[in-house]
């Protein structure tokens, strides 16, 4: 019921939605993994997805991305449903989505994992421009160009992995948990950089188990459980109103958390 | 004398090595992106050694066009395959390609008996591919330097094709993560149906150079190809294709060795050795030769 009523003060509060989830229910077989979730995503913002391991944070970003087909429930991106399409079809139209673990292609330079970032909206005379300003953001990159990525270190395969989202210029930036297994320099350098691509004026739906540091730079935010929306909104009333510990320690299922 | 014997060693080496070669990377290309065993592959074989007979006995085309249209009939095999039988099942399970790529196999060598001849063809070949040449005091078939100066040539251009172009690199990405190529823009359906493409241009080519050398075939040929390329493979790396062109070179090093050194009463073992050899090799390395993207499985 209290979901009920989260989701129509949603729905009142967007204002220029790129992305629209709604009702979507998605299954690994004949186990639910997500339960009726509705979210969107405006231009221009920076929407954070948090909750504990399992609750369907990559889940729904791999469904989103058409990785996983849904059971039920619509996609709706840049106003065109988008339900069922491949990935490499919502690619071309300006979805990225930056993988959970990195999944470089190990054994490719760093040269090679850009130029396959681009492949689905390669435009010749915009690359080198795209490249250069890849370097820029990530400076790195440009030392490493000629290396295969699987010899770079977490956080320069993270960054590439960033890089290789962002070359294509998407429309909306995906990324799942971005500052998984990476030493806490290098997780203050992700956060500072999300929040560069944010100024920039990229819209950025961002999966976080570092809840913390995914709400102080979130325009909003939702909490997963078990495949369920928990809370939807602004991440200081969500850090206000509910005890995020409880819901990360599960104990609100004991009763003394929300 | 000695030398003489080194020399000829060397060159049956090297253009058995290059025929293994050229027949265990039609298996990893294919492997490489659908994690799939082509079993068909050996059929993909006979059916251009098939065209090589039609064409080559019942017209009076020219032995370029032959071996020309023996190609283009790989590739049409290759594609039509992987569209018609492969396609469907895909997104199912990996079990669901493997059982289609036996009944493929199954269901052309049973059109071969059938619509042709459960015997052996004499498959014609030209003439100047029989003739022996003279080289460092080694007399050898031309088809032996022939074919060891085409694989050169084929294994360069793939290489390029596979480093420098964008659906090469794109393949090569497909073959390390195919989900995440495909959340690049690299479309499904077209690295696949370029692997199959590149497959069926491959068994053109092996048809070729197999039946010159052995002058006929046969509905059941495909099996001796198909068992070659898959230690080649084996012993090269699933996951490379670096690795495949090696195992298919060692392969043909080994058996040579073999051939040589075995006492004549031994001879007859020489592939039981083999497979022993084979059996080491997985034990002690299973990912082959060359690493590539081959990560081990946990089981349980």
């Amino acid at each position: 019921m209290s979901e009920l009523i989260i989701n129509t003060a949603q729905a009142q509060n967007s204002v220029n939605p790129i992305l629209e989830v709604d009702d979507l229910y998605v299954s690994y077989g004949a186990i639910q993994a997500i339960h009726g979730v509705s979210l969107h995503v405006n231009k221009g913002e920076l929407v954070s997805i948090c909750g504990v391991n399992g609750a369907g944070k990559s889940t729904i970003l791999k469904s989103i991305a058409g990785v996983l087909k849904p059971k039920s429930g619509t996609i709706r991106f840049k106003q065109v449903d988008v339900t069922g399409k491949k990935p490499e079809q919502l690619h071309k139209i300006g979805m990225a989505l930056v993988p959970e673990g990195r999944d470089i292609f190990p054994t490719l330079t760093v040269e090679e994992n850009l130029r396959i970032g681009a492949y689905g909206r390669y435009k010749p005379k915009t690359y080198a421009a795209d490249l250069e300003d890849m370097f820029n953001l990530f400076p790195i990159l440009k030392e490493r160009f000629h290396q295969a990525g699987g010899l770079l270190s977490g956080g320069e395969q993270q960054m590439l992995a960033i890089a290789r989202g962002l070359i294509s210029r998407p429309d909306l930036l995906m990324m799942d948990e971005p500052s998984l297994g990476l030493s806490p320099t290098r997780v203050d350098q992700i956060f500072e950089l999300i929040l560069e691509l944010k100024g920039r004026g990229i819209t950025i739906l961002l999966v976080e188990q570092n809840a913390k540091r995914a709400l102080e730079i979130a325009d909003r935010a939702y909490l997963f459980s078990n495949g369920r929306i928990e809370y939807a909104g602004c991440p200081k009333d969500m850090e206000s109103s509910i005890d995020i510990a409880a819901v990360y320690l599960g104990a609100n299922e004991g009763g003394n958390g929300v | 004398m000695n030398g003489k014997i080194l020399i000829e060693f060397f060159i049956n080496v090297f253009s058995m090595g290059s025929l293994y070669a050229l027949i265990a990377l039609g298996l990893v290309f294919v492997f490489g992106i659908c994690q799939l065993i082509n079993f068909a592959y050996g059929e993909f074989i006979t059916v251009s050694a098939y065209i090589l007979y039609f064409v080559g006995t019942f017209t009076s085309l020219p032995w370029p066009i032959v071996f020309l249209i023996a190609i283009l009939v790989g590739v049409a095999v290759g594609y039509i395959s992987e569209l018609v039988a492969f396609r469907p099942f895909r997104g199912r399970s990996l079990d669901a390609l493997l059982v289609t790529s036996f009944a493929i196999s199954v269901i052309l060598q049973n059109m071969f008996q059938i619509g042709i001849s459960p015997r052996s063809k004499p498959v014609p070949v030209p003439a100047v591919l029989a003739q022996n040449i003279n080289l460092f005091g080694v007399t050898t078939p031309l088809r032996n330097i022939v074919l060891i100066i085409t694989t050169f040539v084929l294994l360069v251009v793939l290489t390029l094709i596979m480093k420098y172009t964008p659906l090469g690199i794109a393949m090569r990405g497909a073959s390390e993560n195919f989900v995440t190529a495909r959340l690049m823009g690299v479309p499904a359906n077209q690295v696949i149906s370029v692997a199959f493409i590149i497959c069926g241009f491959l068994a053109g080519i092996v048809a070729i150079f197999w039946s010159v050398r052995t002058g006929s075939v046969e509905p059941m040929m495909g099996g001796t190809p198909l068992n070659i390329g898959f230690i080649a493979v084996v012993i090269g790396g699933m996951y490379s294709l670096p690795g495949s062109v090696a195992g298919g070179y060692v392969y043909a090093f080994i058996s040579n060795t073999l051939s040589l050194i075995l006492p004549t009463t031994l001879l007859s073992f020489r592939d039981a050795i083999m497979f022993i050899i084979v059996i080491t090799f997985l034990l002690l390395k299973p990912e082959g030769l060359i690493r590539g993207s081959y990560q081990e499985e946990r089981v349980g």
